[in-house]
């Protein structure tokens, strides 16, 4: 077991593992082609009127438009205010204490339900914020720890000697940040913009609080749905988002490769 | 002149290029949380009146014993599996490696309700697995499936095994293959290679597994939501009833300073552990 090759009882459950990932996500695919009106697997016939029926029911065309306005504001957001944040974390590594950049992790460290529940009880009803608004603050905040992290981890192999030189040549150090600094880390920002936006779109336990008349993400509206009725509009839709998730791992395979996640 | 006053290295500069994300950390995360916890703490009934009362439920007290039964369950499924299957990974040539490690990142991107949904399908009173057992005579009538315990651990393990794996593969790709091989050299058997060399190289990873899945699965919504429904309600599902369904505020932010706390201490205490093992990890 321990020479370089694993113990052919090992690689059995290994696939085995890899069988139990990928079966479950090839059934709802399966469940949204089918004919019938319940759900079933193997499909019997093939058709796609399913997914014309996402776009016939209201409230997953309204949901998936907002759910797709929230994680790209959202995104946005995080990586202005998170791109100065993993730069300074870096350039003045020294200068500042280390809590700070413990802070930036903390949205991952709090349970997410109970952050959607504060957040409803400080914005929406404390303040009276509307409801899109807290939904968006609440959805910047879950992915500033992603922008922060996987943006400090393409400064960190950044050689800031070259942003030294620029600067002692008379670049103004704001020109330096958008020429030199920047480029260099193009891969990190689509990275951490990538995983924000798909960690958004997911999110169920925050938003499971920040929704009210006529505003809901689509995740909370597939829970709703899949709760009354039980048909394969929810495969379909799952298959939808599954078909994102695929186009944006398609782009970042071709932008950075995809074993940087592992780290 | 503007370079030199750049290169003062005083932490000015470094302070106002996080303020933003700093201050909004504050105001939207620590202040709102810190306001749920603490008004737990001023009731009219006295301090303690509402963790009192809540302990004193019976059924209250069960959710959190459930919940965290369902955790611990989860982890030691995950950490099994997953430890498994990381190192078959780990030792996989180069591109079949990489197709491996995205084939595992798929899924974790796959949103939580999709995976939560997938379950429902096979799970079902008329799921695939019940019409592939009763095809096969193996159960005469469908197996009730859903909204027991099993069904939960299952679709959290799916959520959860894929996180175990990556966070296991660099860990087992960073110990040389040349220690594993002194150990058999040396005439230890490959079950003592396992146990006094790979297993205490991996605990640094194995610890950091273990946190992201047990803290995930303690405050999963969700997969419990979607496959236990009444019958298996977990702390998250009790805290969406008692803030959405019941408006019983105190109750919600009872529980939501116990998830607080639970969390944070597995956290803290994990890392503690994880350090006095391996000083180099962080």
């Amino acid at each position: 077991m321990m020479s370089d090759r694993p113990h052919p009882l090992l690689i059995v459950v290994a696939a085995l593992v890899y069988l139990f990932l990928m079966v479950p996500l090839v059934i709802v695919v399966g469940a949204a082609l089918s004919d019938t009106t319940y759900l079933t697997f193997p499909p019997q016939g093939l058709s796609l009127r399913w997914f014309e029926n996402i776009f016939q029911i209201s409230a997953f065309r309204r949901t998936i438009v907002t759910s797709l306005q929230i994680a790209f504001l959202g995104t946005l957001i995080a990586l202005l205010i998170g791109i100065p944040a993993a730069y300074a974390l870096n350039r003045f590594r020294v200068e500042l204490p280390k809590w700070l950049g413990t802070l930036f992790v903390l949205p991952i460290l709090v349970p997410e339900i109970v952050f959607g529940f504060a957040l409803l009880k400080s914005l929406t009803v404390g303040t009276g914020a509307p409801i899109f608004l807290a939904l968006l603050i609440g959805h910047t905040l879950i992915v500033l720890p992603y922008v922060v992290r996987v943006i400090s981890a393409s400064l960190a192999s950044f050689d800031f000697s070259i942003e030294e030189a620029a600067i002692s040549l008379g670049s103004a150090p704001v020109k330096t940040f958008f020429t030199i600094v920047l480029p260099n880390v193009r891969g990190g920002v689509i990275a951490a913009f990538i995983l924000a936006f798909i960690t958004s779109l997911n999110d169920v336990s925050v938003s499971l609080f920040l929704t009210g008349p006529g505003i809901s993400t689509l995740p909370i509206q597939i829970l709703a749905h899949v709760e009354q009725f039980f048909d394969p509009t929810v495969a379909s839709v799952s298959v939808l988002l599954m078909f994102l998730t695929v186009a944006v791992m398609a782009i970042v395979e071709r932008t950075l490769g995809l074993t940087f996640l592992a780290k | 002149m503007t370079s030199r006053r750049f290169w003062r290295r005083n932490g000015a500069t470094g302070w106002a290029l996080t303020a933003p994300a700093t201050l909004a950390v504050i105001a939207f995360l620590i202040v709102p949380i810190g306001a749920v916890i603490a008004g737990t703490f001023m009731d009219p009934r006295g301090a303690f009146a509402p963790y009192i009362s809540y302990f004193n439920s019976g059924f209250r007290t069960t959710v959190l014993f459930r919940t965290l039964q369902i955790s611990a369950l989860t982890t030691i499924i995950s950490l099994i599996f997953g430890f498994m299957t990381a190192y078959v990974v780990s030792r996989a040539p180069g591109k079949l490696k990489s197709l491996l490690i995205v084939a595992a990142v798929f899924p974790l991107l796959t949103g939580v309700v999709v995976r939560a949904f997938a379950w429902l399908i096979i799970l079902g009173r008329n799921g695939i697995l019940n019409q592939a057992l009763l095809a096969l005579g193996v159960v005469d009538e469908p197996l009730e499936m859903l909204y027991t315990q099993g069904a939960v651990i299952v679709g959290m393990v799916y959520l959860f095994v894929p996180l175990m794996v990556l966070s296991l593969v660099g860990v087992l790709e960073n110990i040389p293959k040349d220690v594993l091989q002194a150990s058999s050299s040396l005439g230890a058997s490959p079950m003592a290679t396992f146990w006094q060399v790979l297993l205490p190289l991996a605990v640094p990873g194995l610890i950091v597994g273990a946190v992201l899945v047990f803290t995930g699965s303690f405050t999963a919504y969700a997969t419990p939501q979607l496959l236990g429904g009444e019958r298996q309600t977990v702390l998250a599902t009790l805290l969406q009833q008692r803030a959405m369904v019941s408006f019983d505020w105190v109750g919600a932010s009872t529980i939501a300073a116990i998830m607080t706390v639970i969390t944070i201490s597995i956290v803290l205490a994990m890392s503690h552990i994880a350090r006095r093992i391996n000083p180099m990890a962080t």
